[in-house]
């Protein structure tokens, strides 16, 4: 099935993209598309899993994914 | 109310967006780039958002505050890009018939703001820059955080 990924501020400059169309299994979590990035960018490797947002709302890594959703990685935030 | 702009933040134009004849107080807060960070020099911050998501979590974290202070109207926009030492980063009006609900009610709007609304600064000084909280952050390491 086909995700929407997107990323920022430390992940994005490593992993050289802002939004990603991407494929995965069906019933697939955002952790298992954080190991699969960290697979292809190793320099991610040195970081923990950042906090997971699913269509908006801030979600576990284990949640399932679905068809059409959109993932997002959050690291730490420092708005203000 | 936008909630998220890349202009500079009108100040005066936020007070009168929630002031009422019948307040006696309106506090307004202003976040600010400061020129050093941990010791070291900083010259610009670039802020970055999860736009879409981050207006969710700001309208969240008024909504939550509006329903402990009911008295106190509030308004709050956070400016995005690229901003210079001195500029305001955010700014937070609340206005109240009294000061003390005001003042309160400011500081949870930018406390909860700073814990869950998806924005991110990277720190510009004379030897390169790094995202807040990422660089420091590793498998080994602690997770630090500064505000």
């Amino acid at each position: 099935m086909r995700i929407r990924l997107l990323l920022f501020a430390g992940v994005r400059d490593l992993v050289g993209d802002a939004v990603r169309e991407i494929d995965v299994p069906d019933d697939a979590t955002p952790g298992e598309v954080w190991n699969e990035l960290v697979a292809a960018h190793s320099a991610l490797a040195a970081h923990q899993i950042p906090m997971v947002a699913v269509n908006e709302e801030y979600a576990r890594p284990d949640t399932r994914l679905r068809e059409n959703d959109e993932l997002a990685f959050i690291p730490p935030v420092s708005g203000g | 109310v936008s909630l998220l702009t890349t202009e500079a933040i009108d100040h005066d134009a936020l007070i009168r967006q929630v002031l009422r004849s019948s307040d006696g107080a309106v506090v307004f807060f202003a976040g600010v780039v400061r020129n050093h960070h941990e010791g070291r020099a900083v010259e610009a911050i670039e802020y970055q958002a999860y736009e879409s998501m981050a207006r969710k979590e700001m309208a969240r974290v008024i909504d939550s505050v509006a329903r402990e202070h009911d008295e106190v109207r509030i308004a709050v926009v956070h400016r995005l890009g690229l901003l210079e030492v001195g500029q305001t980063s955010i700014a937070i009006a609340c206005a109240s018939p009294h000061r003390a609900e005001a003042f309160e009610a400011c500081r949870k709007v930018i406390d909860r703001i700073k814990e869950t609304v998806p924005i991110w600064k990277r720190e510009i000084g004379p030897d390169g820059s790094s995202w807040s909280g990422w660089q420091g952050e590793s498998v080994a390491g602690g997770r630090e955080r500064d505000a």
